[in-house]
């Protein structure tokens, strides 16, 4: 009886246990931030002062910057330089930025297209900020013409090589017990590619986003997760995906990997930066073409309805169209690096899937799943990858 | 089976042609979102266009003015020593003062009696100088004067007195000798920080007209209060730099300090009266610094140590570090407006050393 009474009255006051840290870090918080408690550190150090130029955009007014400040406290833009003259600019809104706070800097420069200018933003301390603009280049601006043709620029190199690659289906099926073992083995090796590759444009973007948001570690962290949260949901009836399962979630990690792909040559027409056209264009083709084999490959022993493999074509390609807009229209390299973050863990998530249906298909022939033909397959889908790169390094 | 052969060719060039079209049709709005609209030059606002700093100094918490200094002539505390000689007694203070070099732009200087340039010091030939100076600023510090002295007298760290420490002091004394346009700047070292950081000033001798007899009239007129000299509009201008960022570079160039100031306040200028300008050169990082005067042309004094001119008629002057002279021209019968005067290295124009004089 008299135990029973003392846990309940345990139970009772157990909220207080919680409330005692929680408590003492509020005091301490408290505590720091309106004493110093690190005045004798000697530490008097000046403000730190980062600022992030996201966007620029030329047009006939001028010049315009989104800029996001990232110090330790409030950053006033105090003067601009533009090819080292000072150039008036207005600031929206006004006043100084506190930490990720951001603002339009419109400048009425009369920019020289095709060449390159140099601003230099200067705060309240007199820390100067370089932003260059490498190839100056009219912004394309959302018109109904320029959607459309972004559209385009995506679907070529997203829905088009993915569609051509499918077209291989027919002849895929044809193909025996270790030519299959040679595909999935190259399928593999494609995505090994992507996954590099993915996880590189991810970080590259993270590097060029504010400090403060540590987007590089949200790549890793993304890209963590969401291979977690694909596996789990691929294996939520207990096995592996199969057949088109597997092939719908290859195309769904190959069109997050399009999405990528579709920023980066969205933002480098935007800024002038892809002077291939339409040799980029060509180079896309050849580099994704791979990619519509690969989601085929799990299908060879299924007759899918033609309108799945549309489907497929789709969720691969498509992606590309939005990322292109995304990245010629509203780009921010924060979000973007997100995006490619989730993209790597895709990868990862059919690069295991596809691993393991390579394993699990060679055991009823008898044979090991590490042959020649699956090394010479992994190999080819590195080659094939690395090689075709060449024609579409945009950056 | 002849007829289903010949159609399912022309179907087959028939699509054929089509898709070529569709592709072609397709590859125009993307063809069109590579070619842009081109350069276009964007509207100018300013009274110079765009090109210029944006906002207002607060001179106020300076505590200078740019259109005040030009005028400032510090001739000291006037006494006549037992043998006859003017003595003229400066106080100098050097003290650490954040000061707004263009808005919202702030620098951590070190200055001279809190303004940059310091104090125009200005005397008379043959004048007894005594210079009290305290240092109350965060490092030691030294005034060197470019005129004829004596060793002990020189300012530099190591000879006499050397370097004056925080919170010590010391008195410079000396004869002003040569008459001309001359500077002082703190020689401590390490010396490219000590003078870029705002320690320097313009120091001008006056002519004696008792000891010039063959210009007695040229010398009355550079004689500070004498009539012939209240004729005259004097200005002095200090070009000079700041180096916000401290990479060894400046980002601000002015004539006194506040970048554009000139050009948005025009230097008011009476075109019936003849125009001088004293002249110095405190650049810091860069060789030469230079002036030229639109629209017209000017007679140079360099150092400002003889009565008729070095060079005559000329519209552009160059003077290296510590280099500095006399310049002298007039707007007399000119339209009145906005005559530009600037350094004529582009760069440090357009980062500030441009300016105006309104000419009515």
């Amino acid at each position: 009886m008299k135990g029973r009474v003392t846990a309940a009255t345990g139970r009772r006051w157990s909220w207080l246990w919680a409330a005692v840290p929680l408590g003492a870090l509020t005091a301490l918080l408290w505590l720091f931030l309106t004493t110093d408690p690190l005045a004798p550190l000697g530490v008097g150090a000046p403000p730190l002062e980062t600022i992030t130029v996201e966007r620029t955009i030329l047009d006939d007014s001028g010049i315009h910057l989104r800029v996001r400040a990232d110090g330790s406290e409030p950053l006033q833009i105090a003067q601009l330089q533009v090819d080292g003259a000072y150039w008036e600019f207005s600031q929206e809104p006004v006043g100084a930025l506190s930490r990720l706070e951001s603002a339009w800097l419109h400048i009425p420069y009369p920019w020289v297209k095709g060449e390159a200018h140099h601003l230099t933003l200067i705060s309240g301390s007199g820390t100067t900020f370089e932003h260059t603009i490498e190839v100056a280049e009219p912004t394309p601006k959302p018109t109904p013409v320029r959607i459309l043709a972004f559209a385009l620029l995506g679907i070529y190199v997203g829905v088009v090589p993915v569609s051509l690659g499918l077209l291989f289906y027919p002849f895929l099926r044809t193909l025996g017990a270790q030519g299959l073992q040679f595909l999935l083995a190259l399928t593999v090796g494609l995505l090994a590619f992507l996954l590099i590759d993915t996880l590189q444009e991810g970080l590259e973007l993270a590097g060029s986003a504010a400090g403060a948001f540590q987007a590089s570690t949200v790549v890793w962290l993304t890209a963590g997760l969401s291979f977690l949260i694909l596996l789990s949901a691929g294996r939520r009836r207990g096995h592996s995906p199969i057949g088109l399962a597997l092939a719908g979630y290859l195309a769904l990690g190959i069109g997050l990997h399009n999405l990528g792909e579709g920023l980066a040559i969205g933002a480098a027409f935007a800024v002038g930066e892809a002077a291939l056209g339409s040799f980029l264009v060509v180079g896309f083709t050849l580099h994704n073409i791979t990619e519509g084999i690969g989601i085929a490959a799990p299908l060879t022993e299924r007759r899918p309805h033609l309108l799945t493999f549309v489907g497929l074509a789709a969720l691969a390609g498509l992606p590309a169209v939005f990322g292109t807009w995304v990245g010629a229209f509203a780009f921010s390299p924060q979000w973007a690096a997100l995006f490619l973050g989730v993209g790597a863990g895709a990868i990862l998530q059919v690069m295991v899937e596809v691993g393991g249906y390579l394993i699990r298909s060679s055991r009823p022939a008898g044979r090991s799943w590490f042959s020649i033909a699956s090394l010479a397959g992994f190999g080819s889908g590195l080659l094939i990858m690395y090689l075709t790169a060449f024609l579409v390094n945009v950056s | 089976m002849q007829i289903d052969d010949s159609r399912r060719k022309m179907l087959q060039g028939g699509l054929l042609g089509a898709a070529g079209l569709l592709v072609s049709q397709l590859l125009r709005p993307f063809v069109a979102a590579q070619t842009g609209n081109g350069s276009k030059t964007a509207p100018y606002t300013g009274p110079h266009g765009a090109m210029t700093t944006v906002g207002e100094v607060d001179h106020a918490r300076n505590g200078f003015d740019p259109q005040e200094l030009l005028t400032a002539w510090d001739g000291g505390k006037i006494s006549t020593l037992s043998d006859g000689r003017t003595l003229r007694e400066y106080n100098m203070v050097a003290i650490d003062k954040e000061i707004e070099i263009a808005p919202e732009i702030f620098f951590p200087a070190w200055t001279y009696n809190g303004r940059v340039p310091g104090p125009t010091l200005r005397a008379t030939e043959g004048d007894l100088l005594r210079i009290h100076f305290v240092n109350v600023g965060s490092h030691p510090h030294t005034i060197h004067f470019h005129g004829i002295h004596g060793a002990t007298m020189d300012g530099v760290p190591g000879i006499g007195r050397g370097m004056i420490g925080p919170g010590e002091s010391f008195t410079y004394e000396f004869e002003a000798q040569p008459f001309g346009c001359h500077l002082y700047h703190c020689h401590a070292i390490p010396l490219k920080r000590h003078i870029h950081k705002g320690l320097y000033g313009a120091f001008i001798v006056d002519p004696d007209p008792e000891r010039h007899p063959q210009h007695v009239d040229v010398a009355r007129s550079r004689l500070l209060g004498t009539p012939e000299n209240q004729r005259w509009q004097e200005l002095v201008m200090v070009m000079n730099g700041f180096d916000t960022n401290f990479d060894d570079e400046n980002e601000i160039y002015a004539a006194n300090s506040i970048a554009h100031a000139y050009m948005k306040n025009p230097i008011p200028i009476d075109r019936r009266r003849p125009v001088r300008i004293y002249l110095v050169n405190c650049t810091e990082f860069d060789p030469v610094n230079s002036f030229h005067l639109h629209a017209n042309f000017f007679d140079y004094f360099d150092h400002g140590t003889t009565l008729t001119p070095t060079l005559t008629t000329i519209d552009t002057v160059m003077q290296c570090q510590a280099q500095r002279g006399i310049l002298e021209f007039s707007f007399r019968d000119f339209e009145p407006g906005r005559y530009m005067f600037h350094a004529h290295q582009s760069e440090f124009a357009e980062l500030g050393w441009m300016s105006f004089f309104e000419v009515a």
